[in-house]
Parts: structure tokens; C-alpha cells; sequence
């Protein structure tokens, strides 16, 4: 198994040295850091499905949220916002929603006072409904005052690292929550619900102009290493500067990628791996053997998504823009979820195996369908068909067809991945995952 | 003979749990298999009916082998399997569930309905409530109609009178020999041993996945090793 | 009462107008999931390719210069309806059945469900590009307005020729869907499959048919269903995906496994949905001087950006609140 593994490393390398040869360095490194971070992501989900079989088809999600974290932390203070009254409303809004979560939590307690049943319904329903109200009346004045005199809140100036720490810190939070509410339920609600919360992240950041600028979309973002353009100002020449620019940020992610895996790698290894493969295979067995199911789960949850926030603030300040509207289910959740199948769960060599190999796959597959295109359509008119029309948008299509081919191959022909678990003692059963 | 089983070994994949089971019925008999906990009652009704898989054995049907042959072949052969729990559609109603037994019917059916309805009257009143709806009695009424709906030659029942007040429990069995008085072969499981074996044709004792006694139901019952070991003395 | 109009307008009618979208899309998944015990992911996109097969076809008819007292969409949907039938079998047959075969678990099911989403969205995009189109090119969409002046009112109650027809349709699908599953063999051995599998097996029920028939009569809804959406809005790649979520969620309220179930959720969502996203401001509109003005002009509910977040919300206290769903589902 771990020569297996080795050779398809190596076949990885490989194909990257290939990559750069047929498409130029610059580009191929761009498509390193890229790969590095979706494999981060890939990582984070293989914590969650591979180690805890938990669903999560909210990726996008946190990718999102790691993304407007990034920004709101690391682009310059805007300040005409900070001139205006809009920090004064914003603070209104935040009293309000801090009175609103009084009420609800005050209605939760009542059994405690005595009031039961229906009354205590009654009272939890006005409770939400109030604080609702009064959070809509402070929100809503102060999101068009901001919009109308400064555009959006801006961000607070503070470094990339910091900003990729909080992209980490913010999905844990939505993790907790959605955990909390979500992670009791069978297997295809929590797929249904994960589903729909990321899509609510996706409408809320999308659509609350006054933070985001929505679809006007924030640019630019700053890089944790010196830019291109910093390069060219000490003398670089263009593709130099790209280079230089694009490897240093290759170094780090790269830094941060073998460090997380390191470290999960150890974490997995030890007491804490056992116990949640016990949970993962036997949900019913552990919870009787005293372990607390529901709170390691929540756990395992939540650290997956850390990752997954982690390596969405890295893809967003590497693209420079925080584009609200790039984000799609195709690229950012399913396309996680092959990475991770193919690659194998339950093995984090897999999973990172299979985000740089899909990642890289799932890139080049343009261009060589456009190719193909192209040849097809030189064909058609060859025979008197006619070319084919818009071969660049088609070629971009083809690769979600080839994905999903992927995706039901893998499940069919390598159950397991191409790097599969490794199956420690337990009594021979590997049915974890299907 | 309408079934005999000769020297089965079976299981659910680990260890066999039936280790040479050999029995065998006329259509005229009432055929009881009887034994302590765990001795693969159960599972010798649902290696007949092919719910798991035969390693080695015959079971020979009217002549035909019908090792691991699954349901939807043997119930058009004349088998008819009622199971221990969730033997009922509840929520389809009694009349729904009756049909559903006849599903591999293609002639008229509506004689065998009357008849069922004559055998158990309290189903009749309830043809279109919802199976879920009835007593524990009923249900197993409903269910052994469901059974005989197909028109077989061979019922196999699953412990009939598993958590059946005792009134209920001598129904069902008077029912059971009704049925068999029609011409139905039947082979069932039994907790109630005594009261069972008191009107079998044919009696099976089974230990350790074999059957260690064999005879008629009043030979089984005035045997004193069987009445020591098995029917609590 | 030119208020109460506009109410009906928006609320009344394009809530049975989607509730009619949502139910017949809510049921092709309830049924799946009760005789195949997963959650059917790609059941959106087979929205999507129904009411593209339906656009192939009326645009082959306009081609072929044939005419229609009813849009051609209407006309078509019969053949579409069983293309589509066709192919869902097929889909089953080329992707579920062989791992339903080996024994995979439910989830790995869903999971291969993505897999097809993904091929057929790729291969509609990959024919159709990713522009929006419309079945009303080449022939006009009628207005019926009902004048409802005889109530003082000024302004008419509004529904499309279309609109009209799928609320038609929908209800002619789920009276015959009800005879079937109550009167007919095959429907009543559905219903017990998904009951109780193990049971039906044993009583000789032939499962593999009855799968077969799932798929047909799943298959069949969803291109209705992607075709009246289609009609009512516009054509895209991504129309039944991007409403899903609403679609899960009118199951799983219904109790997944419970035909009626689907219907009465589908309804239940689309109405929140509609009602939520109304301006309420416009029925106190003739009261309007004596009112305070902090009262506002914008009393919807929610934002229209945010009409999703009514679905979810509804699954989420339904899955707290009895899992089952309102109607006591196969799932219990």
C-alpha cells in the first residue's frame, strides 16, 4: 500500500513537471497554490467524512466565509465609513441583536420559572419574532445609510496571516452552530441541511452589499508575500516578477499544508483517532461505551471546518478579489468531494493526493477539451456538418460532465480510493464508508 | 413428501448456525420445531425460504431443489413465508395487505378474500383500517391471511404466538389447524412448546443447529429426555 | 380591494403556481426514497433535462411549421414526460442498480447521485450553452385577466395562459397518481414496497419491477415539473437545481415516503415562500394616513434575495420538531 502510494506521488510529480513544461512556470506554480489550498480544504472535509462520517455538503460555505473573512481583515480601512455615523448604527444593530438574543434566551429558560408546555412554545415563538423585528429595524436603516454615503465598512488594515486565522476562527463559529443544530440528524437531512445553509451563506454574503459590496466585489486583496507588482518596482522583469512573486506564496501554503497534516496526522495516530473511527464505524457501541458521540462529533466538525475556512481565505487572497458571485456548488463543494473520494477516505495522503491530482485534472481539462473541441469541429466541417459554436464555453462545461463521470467510476471501480484507509485491527470491517 | 431438508448448513456468513438440519413433511401435517434459545429455529424457516445463504444441503421442494432460490420463485412454487415481526403493511389497510399477498396471482382472486374472511371474522369489520391500527391478534391474522392469500401448499409460520395473550394464543392455534385441515402444509417455530407439540403431526427438537429429537408431537411430549431438556420437565 | 388583487396576485396564484412545481418534484423524491431508501440528489436535473427535451421537441415542431391551440410546450409533454421516463430508467440501470447490487449503504447512493447531477448539468450546458431561453419565441404567452370590477376593484386578477394550464395539469397528475397507488396493482405494491421491503419481497412482490416503475413515474414528474417551471420563468442550466433545497424540503415536511405527504409539503413551502417575501405595507395601504410612519413601506417579511432561507427554515424546525415530517413517513 505505501509503495502504492509513493508511486503515485511520484506520478504526480511527474505530471506537474510535465504541466510546467507544455504551460510555463508561472502558470504552473499559480496551479500549486491553488491545488495546495484546495487540498487543505480537501483535508478538512476528509476529517469530517474520512474520520468522522459526518456529511458536509456545505463546503462552499466555508470556503465563502474563509474568503470574506480574509478581506474584512486584511483590505485598508475605508474612511469615509468611519467618518460617518455608520459605526454608530452598526453598534445599534449589535445592541439590538444582543437584546434579541436576551429575549430568545430568556424564553428558553422559562420552564425553570415554572412556565411549561404550550405558554412556554408561545413565549419562545414571540421571543424570536421580537428580536427579529427589532433587528430588522435597526439593520435595515443602517445597511442603506452605509451603502448610500460609503459604499460598504471596508476592512480593518490588519496582515493576510491574521486574516487567514480569522477565516479559520469564523467557520469554526458556523461550524458550532450548524453543528448544534444539524449534526443529530441522519446522514441525507445533515447532506440536505449542510446544503442549504451554504447556499444562505452564499445569498447573505451575496446580497449584504453594506459588508461585502456583494456583487460589486472587493479587490484588491493584500498578499501575505510581496506581490508581482512589488518585484517590478525593484527592477524584476514581468514574468520574472510572477514567478518569484507566486512562489513565495507557494512556500507558504505549502508551510501550512504540511504542518496541518503533520499535525492531524499525529492527532489520528494517537488515543483520539481510535476513538473517533470507533464512533465513525460503530455510532451505537461507542455511545455505550460512555463516550460522548454528539460532543466528539461537534469536535470533529468543527475542526474540518477550521480547515476548510483556512484554505477559502487562501484561494481568495491569492486571486486579489473577493467575488461573492464566483462562487458555485460545482466548483466549491462537489469538486471537494471528488478530491476526496478518489483520493481515498479516511487516508489524509489520499485526500491530498486527490486534491492536487483532481485539482490539476480539473484545471487542464479546459484547455484539452477545447482542444478536442476544436479538432471535432474541424472534423464537422470537413463532413459538411458545420462548426461547432462557442467551443470556449462548451469546453468549460465539459469538465463537470467528466467530473461526475469521475464521481460515479470511483464509487463503482475504487470504492475506497486510490489511496485507501488504512484498516487498523477492529474486526475486519472497512464498510465505513461504502 | 411436499418438503424435505436434508443435512443443511447455513448461516449469516461467520460460523453456520443450522448444522445439519434434516426434516421433512406431508401437506397433511402440522410440523412444530421446538428448542431452547438460540438454536436456529428461526433461521431454519429462513434458510427454506432462501433469507440466507445454504452452504451445503438439500431442500427439496415436490421434487424441485430449491436451495437459495429467493422468495419471488418460491411463493409461485406454492411457499409462503409469515415472519416473526413487522409481518404486516401498516399503512396499508387489511384489504390491501390481503391483496398484496396475492400480487403473484394472475386469475381471480376473490374467492380466496371471502375465505379469508370467513376464517377470521374480526378482519372483515376492519378490511379498511390500516393494518398499524390492530391489536396484536389481528395483526397476526392479517398476516397469516397476507400468507395464505397466495394459495400455498407450505406455510411457514415464525413463532405465530410471540406476545399473544394466552386467549389469543389458543385462537391462533385453532386457526392453524383449520388451515392445515384445508390442505396446507405447515411448519412453524414455536416458544410455546407443549401446548404446540399437543396437536403436531411431526415434532422436531432442535439443539446446536441439529435436530436431536425428531417423532410425533405426542412422541416428543411423553419422550422424558425431551420433557427434562426442553419443555422445562 | 385593488389591495386584496394584488394580494391574490402575488400570493394566491404564484403560490399554487410553485407549490404546483415544488409538489410534483417533492413527489419523483419522496417515492424514490421510499422504495430506494436514499436521498435522489439528481432529481433537479432531471427537471432540468426534462424541460429541455420538452424545448427540443416544440422547437422541432415550430421547425417543422406545426401549429397548437395550446403552447406547444403544453402539446409536447406527453412525449417528454416519457423520453425522460426512459432516461431515468436508464440512469438507474447505469448507475444506481450496480451498486444497489453490492449492498452499498444509502449514502453512497447520494453520493453517486452527485455524481450524475454533474453529468447531466455538464451535458445539457455542453448542447445548450448557458444562455437562457424561452418557449415563448415564436409564439405569444396569453394573459387571462379577470376583470373584477363588479367588486370596485380597477385592476383585473392576472394569470398566464401557462399558469392556468400547469395548476390544470398538476391537479390531473396527482388525482391519477392517487387512483394508482390506491387502485391499481402496481401502485398498491409500491406503496407496500415502501412500507415494508422485506415484507413485500417475501410475499413475491416483484421489487425489481416496482423499482422499475418508481424510476418511470418519477422520471415522468420531473420533466413535467421542469417543464411548467421552464414555462413560467425562462430555461437555464441551472433551473430545478437552484430549487432543490425547496423541493427536499417539501419531502421531508410531507414525511419522506409519503406521497401525499410530498404534495401537501410542496404547497406548505411555496405559500411560506409567498407569503414571506409579500409586502404586507400593501394591504395597509388604504389605511395608510392613520398609521404612524415608522411603520414603512417595505413590511415583507423577508427580502426577496433571501426567499431560500424560508424553505430551510421551515426543514430546520420540522427536523427538530418530528423528524418523521407533518404526515408520518416511511422513514419512521
Amino acid at each position: 500500500m505505501i509503495k502504492r502510494a509513493i508511486i503515485l506521488y511520484l506520478s504526480l510529480f511527474v505530471l506537474i513537471i510535465i504541466v510546467g513544461l507544455f504551460m510555463g512556470a508561472p502558470f504552473t506554480v499559480r496551479l500549486c497554490v491553488e491545488a495546495a489550498a484546495y487540498s487543505l480544504i480537501a483535508l478538512g472535509l476528509n476529517i469530517q467524512w474520512g474520520y468522522g462520517g459526518l456529511f458536509n455538503f456545505g463546503i462552499m460555505g466555508f470556503i465563502m466565509i474563509g474568503g470574506f473573512a480574509v478581506t474584512f481583515i486584511s483590505v485598508p480601512l475605508n474612511m469615509e465609513f468611519w467618518n460617518s455615523d455608520g459605526p454608530f448604527m452598526l453598534l445599534k444593530v449589535i445592541i439590538a441583536a444582543l437584546i434579541g438574543a436576551a429575549l430568545i434566551i430568556i424564553a428558553n429558560k422559562l420552564p425553570r420559572f415554572g412556565v411549561k408546555g404550550a405558554p412556554h412554545k408561545v413565549a419562545q415563538i414571540i421571543a424570536w419574532i421580537s428580536a427579529y423585528i427589532l433587528y430588522r429595524s435597526q439593520i435595515d436603516p443602517a445597511a442603506a445609510y452605509i451603502e448610500e454615503n460609503s459604499e460598504f465598512v471596508g476592512g480593518l488594515g490588519l496582515p493576510v496571516i491574521l486574516g487567514w486565522a480569522f477565516g479559520g476562527l469564523l467557520a469554526a463559529i458556523i461550524a458550532f452552530i450548524i453543528g448544534k443544530i444539524a449534526l443529530g440528524l441522519r446522514t441525507d437531512y445533515l447532506a440536505i441541511a449542510t446544503i442549504g445553509i451554504s447556499e444562505i451563506i452564499r445569498a447573505l454574503i451575496k446580497n449584504m452589499d453594506w459588508l461585502t459590496r456583494g456583487t460589486l466585489t472587493i479587490s484588491p486583496v493584500p498578499w501575505p508575500v510581496p506581490k508581482p507588482q512589488d518585484f517590478q518596482a525593484m527592477g524584476v522583469d514581468s514574468l520574472q516578477s510572477f514567478l518569484y512573486a507566486r512562489s513565495l506564496y507557494l512556500i507558504v501554503a505549502l508551510l501550512l499544508l504540511f504542518i496541518t497534516l503533520f499535525l492531524i496526522q499525529r492527532a489520528y495516530q494517537g488515543p483520539w483517532g481510535r476513538m473517533m473511527r470507533a464512533i465513525r464505524d460503530n455510532h451505537i457501541a461507542a455511545g455505550s461505551m460512555g463516550k460522548d458521540v454528539k460532543a466528539r462529533q461537534l469536535e470533529i466538525f468543527i475542526f474540518g471546518s477550521v480547515l476548510i475556512g483556512i484554505g477559502g481565505a487562501i484561494l481568495t487572497s491569492f486571486a486579489q478579489i473577493f467575488d461573492p458571485g464566483g462562487y458555485q456548488p460545482i466548483n466549491h463543494t462537489f469538486v471537494i468531494w471528488v478530491m476526496v473520494i478518489v483520493g481515498g477516505a479516511g487516508n489524509n495522503f489520499g485526500a491530498l493526493f486527490g486534491g492536487f491530482f483532481i485539482y490539476i485534472i480539473w484545471i487542464l481539462s479546459e484547455p484539452v477539451s477545447q482542444a478536442l473541441l476544436t479538432n471535432l469541429s474541424a472534423y464537422f466541417e470537413l463532413w459538411g456538418l458545420g462548426a461547432i459554436p462557442d467551443i470556449e464555453s462548451r469546453s468549460v462545461q465539459m469538465r463537470v460532465f467528466v467530473l461526475g463521470l469521475v464521481i460515479t467510476f470511483a464509487l463503482r471501480y475504487a470504492p475506497k480510493g486510490l489511496i485507501p484507509e488504512i484498516i487498523h485491527k477492529q474486526k475486519g470491517d472497512s464498510s465505513g464508508k461504502g | 413428501m411436499l418438503i424435505e431438508v436434508k443435512n443443511i448448513i447455513a448461516g449469516y456468513g461467520g460460523a453456520p448456525i443450522l448444522k445439519g438440519l434434516n426434516l421433512a413433511i406431508e401437506q397433511s401435517d402440522i410440523g412444530v420445531i421446538v428448542g431452547p434459545n438460540g438454536a436456529g429455529k428461526s433461521t431454519a424457516l429462513k434458510a427454506i425460504f432462501g433469507l440466507l445463504k445454504v452452504s451445503s444441503g438439500e431442500i427439496i421442494f415436490q421434487g424441485q431443489n430449491i436451495k437459495n432460490s429467493l422468495p419471488d420463485k418460491l411463493v409461485p412454487l406454492g411457499l409462503s413465508f409469515v415472519p416473526q415481526e413487522k409481518n404486516v403493511f401498516t399503512s396499508l389497510t387489511v384489504h390491501e395487505n390481503l391483496e398484496m399477498g396475492a400480487f403473484i396471482r394472475k386469475d381471480d382472486f376473490s374467492d380466496s378474500l371471502d375465505e379469508i374472511y370467513e376464517m377470521f371474522p374480526p378482519l372483515k369489520a376492519k378490511r379498511h383500517q390500516h393494518a398499524g391500527e390492530l391489536s396484536g391478534g389481528q395483526r397476526q391474522m392479517v398476516a397469516m391471511g397476507r400468507a395464505l392469500m397466495s394459495k400455498p401448499k407450505l406455510l411457514l409460520l415464525d413463532e405465530p404466538s410471540a406476545g399473544l395473550s394466552p386467549r389469543y394464543v389458543i385462537e391462533i392455534f385453532e386457526q392453524i389447524k383449520k388451515i392445515n385441515q384445508l390442505g396446507v402444509g405447515i411448519l412453524m417455530v414455536e416458544q410455546n412448546a407443549k401446548q404446540a407439540l399437543s396437536f403436531a403431526s411431526k415434532g422436531f427438537v432442535l439443539a446446536n443447529g441439529t435436530n436431536s429429537f425428531s417423532g410425533t408431537g405426542k412422541e416428543l411430549l411423553n419422550n422424558p429426555e425431551v420433557a427434562k431438556s426442553f419443555l422445562g420437565g | 380591494m385593488n389591495e386584496l388583487i394584488f394580494f391574490i396576485n402575488k400570493v394566491i396564484i404564484s403560490g399554487a403556481v410553485l407549490g404546483s412545481i415544488y409538489a410534483l418534484g417533492a413527489i419523483g423524491i419522496t417515492l424514490i426514497f421510499g422504495i430506494l431508501r436514499f436521498a435522489h440528489f439528481a432529481h433537479g436535473d432531471m427537471m432540468t433535462m426534462g424541460a429541455f427535451i420538452t424545448f427540443l421537441l416544440a422547437s422541432a415542431a415550430t421547425a417543422l411549421g406545426l401549429g397548437a391551440p395550446l403552447p406547444m410546450g403544453f402539446m409536447l409533454l406527453p412525449f417528454a414526460m416519457i423520453i425522460t421516463a426512459l432516461i431515468a430508467l436508464g440512469l438507474d440501470k447505469a448507475f444506481y442498480a450496480p451498486l444497489r447490487l453490492r449492498g452499498a449503504r444509502p449514502v453512497t447512493l447520494l453520493i453517486a447521485s452527485i455524481g450524475v447531477t454533474l453529468m447531466i448539468q455538464g451535458l445539457i450546458r455542453l448542447f445548450f450553452g448557458t444562455k437562457t431561453r424561452t418557449f415563448f419565441a415564436n409564439e405569444p404567452k396569453d394573459i387571462f385577466r379577470i376583470d373584477m370590477s363588479f367588486l370596485g376593484a380597477s385592476r383585473p386578477i392576472v394569470i398566464t395562459e401557462p399558469q392556468f394550464l400547469m395548476i390544470i395539469v398538476t391537479i390531473i397528475a396527482v388525482v391519477s397518481l392517487h387512483l394508482f397507488l390506491t387502485k391499481s396493482k402496481f401502485g398498491k405494491a409500491m406503496r407496500a414496497m415502501a412500507d415494508n421491503a422485506d415484507l413485500a419481497q417475501l410475499s413475491g412482490i416483484n421489487t425489481k419491477l416496482v423499482i422499475k416503475v418508481t424510476w418511470l413515474i418519477a422520471g415522468s414528474l420531473a420533466a413535467m415539473a421542469g417543464t411548467m417551471l421552464a414555462l413560467d420563468v425562462t430555461l437555464k442550466p441551472d433551473l430545478a437545481f437552484n430549487i432543490i433545497l425547496p423541493i427536499f424540503a417539501a419531502a421531508i415536511v410531507g414525511g419522506l415516503g409519503h406521497a401525499w405527504g410530498a404534495i401537501a409539503g410542496g404547497f406548505l413551502v411555496a405559500f411560506a415562500e409567498t407569503l414571506a417575501i409579500f409586502n404586507w405595507a400593501i394591504l395597509l395601504r388604504p389605511f395608510r394616513d392613520k398609521l404612524p410612519d415608522w411603520i414603512g413601506t417595505d413590511l415583507s417579511i423577508v427580502a426577496t434575495e433571501y426567499k431560500l432561507t424560508v424553505a430551510f427554515i421551515i426543514l430546520v424546525i420540522v427536523l427538530l420538531v418530528k423528524p418523521t415530517g407533518i404526515f408520518k413517513g416511511a422513514s419512521s
